[in-house]
């Protein structure tokens, strides 16, 4: 997901008598489904998790901006240039909603930027595939877009008050995104020439795997999975998300006349759900360590968005400070 | 150089109502917050009208006290109007 | 060109401008100095595309031939384009950005609010609606302008710079030719004499606030709204018109 294999600090999940007074109540409040804010007493991991949990849920949105914007000045109707625009900039929206959420919890927005360009704070694997024609940029929107919105659906109910109130602006605004994708595929693959339909057909097999690793590893070998629950900070188990998604995309591909990349793929009558075959695990840990096929170019992009930005912000901020030295002097004076 | 400061957005949506609290930004000044939150809070024509405040202007009310200062409201029931019964034959009231 | 009807040289010269503006700027998303500029600069590039359409479309329109606003986005080479020289100029740094929307600003909202009173009703709605645009436009680079003049010894500098730099390119906006004189006789445009006057206001009244120097040279380059354009412009469309070229028979 846009957070994967976000840390607990935690090896097990405390039972009631291992609790202090003070973790007792905060889980019966947790439990009771009334929201934590961040001034509220809170455990120390609870807040160490939830930091990393939302800043990388951010970077993901901002580094997510730049596969798309590869393709901007290229869309081919001016018509789709808007659409592309307005959905990136969402992007950019939700990454400030996040990183807001995360500095109520006492951590400023630089320092988090920080520990993204120097590689300490994680982003989405998904972000780290190339975008090589434009087909991409709408299977972006239909498979990594769904993916985000059923993962993100379910935390607009999670236990911070800051987060879920992002995420419900998240997915009031998201709602376009996967359709906007959907929508540019099927004039492609029901409109237009075979080119653009084998087009479609490639950019369906890079980015299949991909989006199904998004979710995170297998919950056998989710360790944290059960803490994060716990304190209801994550609400689904990522097989469960992984499975509903299949179920779902499935066919949305068959609607589009594309045959999905997964020779054991296959309705199962008796669970109700489509089989499907092994992930390549080896694949997401080597993107998730950084050795994806663009992770090197995604991080010296923002690296250098920063760092080339750094007169312009420095700039701005000493204009605002010798306006409000102005203004004191005018008003001693008076 | 510092950081930008932080400043929290109100926003009066188009059909009246009060400014309510949206999110937050960061900005050198108060003028250039005002266009940020034009550009990040009202992308979808939420708003009419823009306030804008320094997050480190904000004086809260401390969680510990929230006993204390909301609690006792819970008693006052006869503050809404569903605490009193009105015979149906004297109309609307 | 394929219309004898000067106002589709003229529409288009507002339509391209706003789309070669829109490409330029589109250049900059994810790539801003901090998150908020990239959701402020994505706005002014919604904006331009939405304009640029309008324009485009009323050019079809009066060309009568049946190209809608995409046709004539995508199927023209640059000698074909009649956008302003100053709209298709590099981005340079984020300074030099905002240096151009902020001189192509202080010409195109005291046009639009001329063109809005045009005989021509077509114009004057499209002018309208984009003049509501266009002053958010303009007071947003106006007050960066001043901020980042008037900011630190770097900012400042870079500012200069960017002001000397694309100076030359201000002069062909405010110069009327023969389709700016006939169409002002008809009652269609407004005179760009009076135009120059506000942008020499706005511009010079800007600068001093920004503690900046106004350039002294009076050489001005000119050709874009004839269709003669800087070696920039062919690259910015073979980008831009990249997938219309080479998949011609396709749909989007």
């Amino acid at each position: 997901m846009y957070a994967q294999m976000v840390k607990t600090d935690t090896t097990s999940v405390k039972t009631r008598e291992e609790m202090s007074a003070e973790e007792r109540a905060f889980q019966d409040r947790v439990d009771a489904d009334i929201k934590i804010e961040a001034k509220d007493w809170m455990p120390e991991n609870y807040r160490k998790t939830l930091i990393r949990q939302i800043s990388q849920h951010a970077h993901s949105e901002i580094v997510g901006q730049l596969p798309e914007a590869n393709w901007l000045t290229r869309a081919p109707t001016l018509e789709r240039k808007a659409i592309l625009l307005a959905k990136i900039q969402d992007e950019a929206g939700h990454g400030l909603y996040l990183y807001c959420a995360a500095e109520t919890l006492g951590v400023s927005r630089d320092e988090l930027t920080e520990q993204l360009l120097t590689g300490k704070a994680k982003y989405s694997s998904i972000f780290n595939y190339p975008t090589l024609t434009w087909a991409d940029v709408g299977t972006i929107g239909w498979l990594v877009d769904g993916a985000a919105i059923m993962n993100q659906v379910p935390l607009q109910r999670c236990s911070f008050g800051p987060y879920s109130r992002a995420m419900i602006r998240v997915c009031k605004e998201e709602s376009f995104h996967q359709r906007q994708g959907y929508d540019a595929l099927m004039k492609m693959c029901l409109k237009g020439t075979a080119a653009q339909k084998a087009m479609c057909q490639d950019a369906f097999n890079r980015w299949w795997w991909p989006s199904l690793m998004m979710f995170g590893p297998p919950d056998k070998e989710s360790v944290h999975s059960a803490q994060s629950m716990a304190w209801k900070i994550k609400l689904n188990s990522n097989d469960e998300l992984r499975q509903k998604f299949v179920d779902q995309t499935v066919p949305q591909a068959e609607y589009l006349g594309l045959e999905i990349p997964d020779p054991n793929l296959s309705w199962n009558e008796e669970r109700g759900h489509y089989d499907f075959g092994e992930i390549d695990w080896s694949e997401l840990f080597s993107v998730v360590r950084g050795d994806g096929p663009c992770n090197r170019e995604r991080l010296a992009a923002r690296r250098k968005a920063w760092d080339d930005g750094a007169w312009f912000r420095e700039g701005l901020m000493a204009h605002a400070e010798k306006k409000s030295a102005r203004k004191d002097t005018q008003k001693n004076a008076a | 150089m510092g950081e930008w400061p932080l400043w929290e957005v109100f926003i009066r949506g188009q059909h009246g109502g009060n400014h309510r609290h949206v999110g937050s930004l960061h900005a050198p000044d108060a003028e250039k917050a005002v266009m940020n939150a034009r550009d990040v809070y009202t992308r979808r024509n939420e708003g009419v009208s823009i306030w804008v405040v320094r997050a480190t202007d904000i004086t809260a009310s401390a969680p510990g006290e929230k006993g204390p200062l909301f609690e006792p409201s819970n008693s006052k029931v006869y503050r809404h109007p569903t605490f009193f019964d009105i015979p149906d034959d004297v109309g609307a009231m | 060109m394929s219309s004898e009807d000067p106002l589709f040289d003229y529409t288009l010269r507002l339509g391209d401008s706003c789309i070669v503006l829109a490409q330029r700027i589109s250049e900059w998303v994810g790539h801003a100095p901090i998150l908020e500029e990239d959701i402020g600069i994505a706005n002014i590039a919604l904006d331009l595309v939405g304009q640029g359409r309008l324009w485009l479309d009323l050019a079809g329109e009066i060309e009568g031939q049946g190209r809608d606003a995409d046709a004539l986005a995508y199927h023209r080479d640059a000698g074909a384009y009649r956008n302003h020289l100053l709209t298709e100029q590099p981005n340079g740094d984020f300074g030099q950005t905002i240096m151009r929307q902020f001189l192509f600003d202080a010409w195109y909202l005291p046009l639009l609010k001329g063109l809005s009173q045009s005989n021509d009703s077509r114009v004057a709605a499209i002018a309208e609606k984009a003049a509501k645009e266009a002053s958010y436009h303009h007071a947003r680079h106006t007050d960066l302008v001043i901020s980042l003049g008037d900011g630190t010894e770097e900012s400042h500098d870079r500012m200069q710079a960017a002001l000397d730099v694309l100076w030359p390119y201000t002069g062909e906006m405010l110069t009327a030719d023969k389709i700016d004189g006939t169409l002002c006789e008809a009652g269609t445009a407004p005179d760009l004499a009076g135009i120059e006057q506000v942008w020499n206001d706005h511009v010079s009244k800007t600068l001093t606030a920004a503690t900046l120097t106004q350039p002294e040279s009076n050489f001005m380059q000119s050709g874009g709204k004839a269709g003669r354009h800087s070696e920039h412009l062919g690259f910015l469309l073979a980008e831009m018109q990249f997938l219309q070229r080479a998949y011609p028979d396709a749909v989007w």
